[in-house]
């Protein structure tokens, strides 16, 4: 359960650094938003990341 | 007494340098590609990339010449050097060491210490221009060669101080966190590119292709650059890694390879970073010009904040530190196999103080594109000693690993094909104008003619003088 959770997380990281610059891309979202969204992802990805490799270990 | 642990820890690795790797650790295709993109994902495309902009390759000369160029660089990785590593399965050291005998292999470990000490040198840089976002440090000029400022320096040195105590506790922890952030940092450039691209009027894909020759890569250099042709970028992008898979450094990676197949998974590095990373990082270069109007600031920290926000700041931080730690940490190793009985720590230490001095000039990273191309160029006669002592020495009759077989210290053949072949591409750069960009083919074949010649010539003599006594 927890490592599902940790894939979670670590992918929507992921998800939140590349999705949000296609919607820019389509002018469905401005820049700054972009820019928090990336460093949500940020964060989640390195936050999650770690752990989930540790649990795979 | 927590460095001692931790360097204890580091030589209980069992590393396999001087022995083949048995067949037990000897890993499949999976694990080479997962190294190769996250390896060839790093502080370096934040610099090339914008490079290739400011030297003016057009769209067009770019994007085929990244193509063949990589796919050659790739075939080197696959036909020259993976094959003699899967038969030979031992380091690149010991392997230089058995045909070109102890005292040259120290000499290639000093410059190659000293390579890895510039190279490290540029990416501690390229982190500062991030670190210094939030102290609004002045950045460096296209043309800056020497520091242009107080906060420059000061800020170079904390960061570089940081990644060499960083790098003196060891290699696998920061291994581990460049492993961990590679898919992250691949997805941020991609982002951050995606992300300008209105900003540069393309609105839709099929807006791409006239934007890029228009606004992206449009052909014309920035004042004071020199112009790349689609042959600068085609040997640019086979020969930046020229160490690694002509001059054979890669031995010690692929030794752990089941298949010479495996060779073909540095594609990963090359497709991905070399590839996909550099066109990003270029567009936005591409946008910073605009904005700026093509102002010669040259700072990949701000370039990136600017489009992906902290995001992209902590990506080029991350990025340079990443390639600078394990840098730094391998130049230390390569000066200790010369001085055996230090410490590898105190050693990574004065190696990171040489590097952080070294970071203070900003023509390190200014001048990358040379510099890599240098660094190839001057370890390669080595990889084409090793393939010619591989193939073609036996079957002419003379012995490869000649100086461990005849117990001698240094191989003649060897340091005059080394010396004499740096000379032949310094003479063709001189006096017939070649770029360094291009040296490395030339260099190459005289580097075979030249060992295949001495060779002959030492082994024959040797031959004869034993015969006679």
């Amino acid at each position: 359960m927890k490592k599902i959770l940790l894939n979670i997380v670590a992918f929507a990281g992921l998800a939140m650094t590349l999705i949000p610059s296609l919607l820019v891309f389509s002018g469905s979202m401005p820049t700054q938003t972009n820019k928090m969204l990336m460093g949500i992802g940020m964060l989640l990805w390195f936050g999650a990341a770690p752990f989930r490799n540790k649990s795979a270990n | 007494m927590l460095l001692d642990k931790l360097t204890s820890n580091l030589e209980s690795v069992q590393e396999f340098e001087r022995e083949p790797v048995p067949p037990a650790r000897q890993k499949g295709w999976r694990s080479f590609l997962g190294m190769y993109a996250g390896e060839h994902t790093a502080g370096t495309e934040f610099v090339i990339g914008p490079l290739f902009v400011a030297h003016g390759a057009s769209a067009g000369d770019l994007i085929f010449g990244l193509l063949i160029g990589n796919l050659l660089a790739v075939l080197s990785w696959a036909f020259l050097c993976a094959p003699i590593a899967t038969k030979e399965r031992i380091t690149l050291y010991y392997k230089l060491e058995k045909i070109c005998g102890k005292r040259l292999t120290v000499v290639y470990n000093l410059v190659n210490a000293l390579m890895f000490c510039f190279l490290a040198g540029s990416m501690i840089a390229v982190s500062a221009t991030a670190v210094g976002i939030p102290f609004d440090m002045p950045m460096a000029e296209l043309s800056d060669w020497l520091p242009n400022s107080v906060s420059w320096v000061v800020i170079v040195m904390v960061v570089g101080m940081v990644t060499t105590i960083v790098a003196t506790l060891g290699y696998e922890q920061v291994s581990r966190f460049a492993n961990l952030a590679s898919p992250w940092m691949i997805l941020v450039f991609l982002a951050a590119a995606i992300a300008v691209l209105p900003e540069l009027g393309i609105q839709h894909a099929g807006d791409f292709w006239s934007a890029a020759e228009s606004k992206i890569w449009t052909g014309v250099p920035l004042e004071g650059q020199s112009k790349f042709t689609f042959w600068h970028v085609l040997f640019f992008a086979w020969f930046c890694n020229m160490a690694m898979h002509i001059g054979m450094a890669d031995l010690s990676i692929f030794r752990y390879a089941k298949s010479w197949k495996s060779g073909f998974t540095s594609a990963g590095g090359m497709f991905v970073g070399h590839y996909i990373a550099w066109l990003a990082s270029g567009i936005l270069y591409a946008v910073f010009l605009q904005k700026s109007q093509n102002s010669l600031e040259f700072a990949p920290g701000p370039i990136a904040y600017y489009a992906a926000g902290i995001a992209g700041a902590c990506c080029v931080i991350i990025a340079g530190w990443t390639t600078a730690n394990p840098t730094i940490y391998r130049a230390g190793l390569a000066v200790q196999a010369i001085i055996p009985n230090s410490k590898t720590w105190k050693v990574t230490l004065i190696v990171g103080l040489i590097t952080t001095a070294a970071a203070c000039f900003p023509a390190l990273v200014m001048r990358l594109l040379d510099f890599v191309a240098l660094y190839g160029l001057v370890l390669m006669p080595m990889g084409a000693i090793i393939f010619i002592d591989f193939y073609l020495l036996p079957r002419l009759g003379l012995r490869s690993d000649y100086a461990e077989k005849a117990g001698i210290g240094i191989n003649w053949a060897a340091t005059g094909t080394w010396v004499l072949t740096l000379a032949t591409c310094l003479f063709i750069n001189f006096y017939v104008g070649v770029e360094i960009f291009f040296l490395g083919l030339p260099g190459w074949f005289v580097a075979v003619l030249l060992y295949t010649v001495l060779s002959y010539w030492v082994q024959s003599s040797k031959t004869e003088k034993t015969s006679l006594s």
